[in-house]
């Protein structure tokens, strides 16, 4: 990631979020194939917030893009439409959403976003004019700019509605923007002040108009209702200029004395000028739109402020779908309570801390086992070492859960997956999580989603029929996908489940058997084995090569991807159930268990995840090949003997096989190897410290896959058995 | 640090390096390179790769390795001893401690003085990115080390793989399972 500005970091940050929540909402949208209110008021608002702040970055395709999807959402919200095409609409947000995204990224790695949106723009303006002639609407009339012309008139006098036509003024839309919110009370109401307050700004200060917008942003929560000249802060590139000639002119309606609201404008940072003065009332104003102006400025202004829909009469109109699904989703406003308890923290300020607190760890044992402590008395010492050493714990325990995640967020992205494939497939599947509040290591989530990812899309592709196959087996059409995630002591387990037709044992065996991979008479594989295979590098039991799947990558990479993260996968299927991939993985990387090995005077540190057991070797176990190379006979395999003092020529080691020890360890792809130590020195708590760049530029493929600090301050390397015993290939 | 505070700094090391002797040639380093200087400390050794580079150390919870200059420039090895000392420097954002014989001084070589090392084949002046003369000190030169090349991933790739397969024909254990 490329370092950024601070403004440019929180726009990337914020757009990603309102872009996950987009897709989240759109997906949800189309089972329900209606769009809920709430829901789209929330992709309008989104939407509006992303377009407003892309336009700041000066990403014009973005903002242009965000506006046009706007648009039909401001269709739908406007004038509820009876006929939506909720599957076409999702695909636009989607696309849109995908647009962004890849922009996003482009920006985040330090470039410069250029791709054009004006194709997707195109199609979703002439969609939303296919749909406004679908439902009776004439297509030409914009409705951001129809003055007067209300929601429920437009219908009706289709093609009138180009003229302003104020008289019928129905009820009024529903529709919450600044100051409309509280439209109930007219505004020369005896409580209520009328205002004029002009702000001149210091034109030194640079983007005058996001000042001003600034301002009406944060002021529009004080105040009854308030519009302001120029009307177009961020759309109108003469803004600025006209902010610098003639100031900022707020004009507002409150019920707060004149004073206070010169206060609170006094505030405003950069202000050179301010004059505030009372109106006798609104006509006065050189800006008052009526309410259907009020509507139609701010669609195209501000930020709807009350996102709640109360009930006016215009909800008759309201399509049943729409109204059917009103299902309670985490309110805007719910979240914006949830907003301001949680900060965003950098990673590496986390990573830091977590650094700091290992090193705290170290420093606490070369304190307390400390050798001139050896033989003295010290009660209160060892009372006092023993709080040090309870409250060192704590803290490492309350740092390691800050870098917790909940998994949610990584399993969502698997309903667009799903979506898409079954879409294109012509099949039908929907994704069940359980689950999925459980947390895990932030590395562990990034690195979870693309192994995830290939599994479901294996899942969809082999495992879930087509519709008409799954009904004449007697199940229900719709197959399910279940992601389901657990702890389990110092693990992460997750399963993904499907109830498809399960794994084709028989064609998975003739596949391995062509491309060789079996290794032993065919009898003595077991099922487990046999699923293994999936997992091999351009494994594939499709003949033909799909969009999807065929191509044998994927499921490699599930591995691959998993094993770096110190996981497992294994695989289980019941034939014409489905099959059941399940992955574990170790809760934290940054700590593991590591039993300390010395082999001469050189320390080594095996994670206790990797080791299988440990044998002391009677003498004449041991035998040799006819090349020399040690074997001994466990668990029914013959294990190759590694000796660590030869491969890494360490010359002071022990050479009497029976006088160390030998630890069972597993290497990829499942053999089984044995490491020989001259001793054990014990099970400890390990800090894993990456080895120096320099030094893996150099040997990347030694099995040493990190170094940690001893309690006496040197080092230890820790083997990683997965690569050790490919070394020995 | 912002950047003014960073253009001062770099203006007050600027043709300041730190001199130290490895036999009897005199390197300098840029000081602005430099972290640290540190006496010897317990190595901890590292499997397959080139012997010059003696291991890691822990230096106050930092893991950092070490390489040894004489090995590296193609010299003997020679004990360890009080004057020995490790130069920290920081490359890439990577921390490298350079033992040496002993450390000298900070001089300040002016640009002028610098001249280009000459151009010869196979040698190790590709590293040396120009010679310093010492004002007044007539005839005495400084070889201004080249710490960007010297450390860039590209070379310590391509001498890894040369030392790869020296250690492959020399020994069986040193097999690189490329």
């Amino acid at each position: 990631m490329a370092e950024h500005e601070p403004m440019v970091e929180v726009f990337i940050y914020e757009t990603r979020d309102f872009l996950a929540r987009l897709e989240e909402l759109a997906l949800k949208s189309e089972e329900a194939q209606s769009f809920a209110e709430d829901d789209v008021n929330e992709i309008f608002r989104a939407m509006h917030t992303i377009k407003g702040s892309a336009a700041m970055m000066m990403l014009d395709d973005i903002s242009k893009l965000a506006h046009a999807i706007e648009d039909i959402f401001f269709y739908i919200r406007e004038l509820h439409p009876k006929k939506i095409d909720v599957s076409s609409v999702t695909d636009f947000v989607l696309a849109a959403v995908d647009f962004m995204q890849n922009e996003i990224n482009v920006l985040d790695d330090g470039g410069k976003p250029s791709e054009s949106s004006q194709g997707m723009r195109d199609a979703s303006e002439a969609f939303l004019r296919q749909m406004k002639i679908d439902n009776g609407d004439d297509p030409d009339v914009d409705l951001r700019k129809v003055k007067g012309a209300s929601s429920s008139s437009a219908k009706k006098e289709s093609g009138g509605a180009a003229a302003p036509s104020p008289a019928p003024v129905p009820e009024p839309p529903p529709q919450y923007y600044i100051g409309a919110a509280k439209q109930e009370e007219k505004t020369d109401d005896g409580s209520l002040h009328v205002y004029e307050a002009v702000l001149n700004f210091d034109p030194g200060s640079g983007m005058l108009e996001v000042r001003a917008y600034t301002v009406v942003n944060s002021f529009q929560g004080e105040v009854k209702e308030m519009h302001y000249l120029p009307d177009k802060l961020l759309e109108d590139p003469e803004a600025a200029d006209k902010i610098e000639k003639n100031g900022l002119r707020l004009y507002m309606t409150a019920d707060q004395p004149l004073g206070e609201i010169k206060k609170k404008l006094e505030k405003t940072s950069f202000l050179v000028g301010l004059n505030v003065r009372e109106l006798k009332s609104t006509d006065e104003c050189a800006i008052w739109p009526t309410r259907a102006d009020v509507a139609k400025a701010a669609a195209e202004e501000s930020e709807p402020i009350v996102p709640k829909v109360p009930e006016v009469d215009g909800a008759k109109s309201v399509p049943p779908a729409v109204k059917a699904s009103t299902e309670k989703a985490a309110g805007p406003a719910q979240r914006k309570e949830h907003e301001s308890q949680v900060i965003s923290v950098k990673v590496e300020k986390l990573d830091r801390l977590m650094d700091l607190v290992g090193e705290l760890v170290i420093a606490e044992s070369m304190v307390v086992q400390n050798p001139d402590l050896k033989g003295l008395e010290i009660e209160n010492f060892e009372k006092a070492a023993r709080q040090l050493h309870k409250i060192n714990g704590e803290l490492q325990d309350s740092v390691m859960s800050l870098r917790m995640v909940p998994l949610e967020g990584t399993f969502k992205k698997m309903n667009r997956i799903v979506r898409d494939m079954t879409k294109k497939l012509g099949k039908k599947a929907h994704l069940l999580f359980k689950g999925e509040s459980t947390e895990v290591d932030k590395t562990i989530n990034d690195h979870i989603g693309d192994p995830l990812m290939h599994i479901i899309r294996n899942s969809i592709d082999h495992g879930i029929e087509m519709p008409a196959d799954r009904v004449a087996a007697g199940k229900p059409e719709t197959g399910t996908v279940t992601l389901a995630a657990m702890n389990s002591g110092g693990e992460v387990i997750l399963r993904i489940m499907d109830d498809g037709a399960g794994l084709d044992r028989d064609k998975i065996l003739s596949r391995a058997r062509e491309r060789h991979l079996l290794t032993k008479p065919e009898a003595e594989y077991t099922d487990q084995e046999i699923y293994h295979f999936i997992f091999a590098a351009g494994f594939s039991t499709n003949d033909n090569v799909t969009e999807f799947s065929g191509r044998g990558v994927g499921m490699d990479v599930v591995v691959s991807n998993i094993k770096s993260l110190g996981g497992s996968v294994s695989m289980d299927s019941d034939p014409g159930k489905g099959s059941t991939t399940t992955i574990r993985i170790p809760l934290t990387l940054a700590i593991i268990e590591g039993m300390s090995v010395g082999v001469g005077s050189a320390r080594f540190t095996v994670p206790i995840s990797a080791i299988r057991r440990s044998i002391r070797p009677k003498p004449g176990e041991v035998f040799k090949d006819t090349d020399g190379r040690e074997m001994i006979m466990e668990d029914g395999e013959c294990c190759p003997v590694v000796r660590l003092d030869k491969i890494y020529g360490i010359k002071d080691a022990e050479q009497d096989i029976n006088r160390g020890i030998l630890m069972l360890l597993e290497s990829r792809g499942g053999g089984l190897f044995a490491l020989h130590a001259d001793e054990l020195m014990g099970v400890q708590e390990i800090v894993v410290k990456p080895v120096p760049k320099y030094i893996s530029y150099l040997a990347d493929k030694t099995g040493i896959s990190g170094c940690t600090l001893l309690g006496d301050g040197s080092i230890s390397l820790i083997l990683d058995a997965q690569i050790l015993g490919s070394i020995l290939k | 640090m912002d950047d003014e505070n960073l253009l001062d700094e770099e203006d007050t090391q600027k043709d300041k390096y730190l001199a130290f002797t490895i036999g009897k040639e005199v390197y300098g380093i840029d000081i602005r390179v430099v972290m640290e200087i540190i006496g010897i400390l317990p190595i901890t050794t590292v499997p397959e790769v080139p012997d010059y580079i003696r291991g890691i150390i822990n230096l106050r919870g930092k893991i950092i390795p070490v390489v040894d200059m004489r090995l590296r420039f193609g010299q003997e090895y020679r004990e360890y001893t009080d004057r020995t000392c490790v130069i920290v420097i920081e490359v890439d954002d990577m921390l490298i401690g350079l033992i040496i014989d002993a450390v000298s001084e900070v001089m300040d070589i002016p640009e002028n003085d610098v001249v280009p090392p000459p151009k010869l084949r196979e040698s190790k002046s590709r590293y040396v990115r120009g010679v310093g003369k010492l004002q007044g000190e007539e005839g005495r030169v400084v070889l201004l080390l080249d710490w960007k090349r010297l450390f860039s991933r590209e070379d310590v790739k391509a001498l890894g793989a040369m030392q790869g397969d020296k250690e492959e024909t020399s020994s069986e254990n040193g097999g690189n399972d490329k």
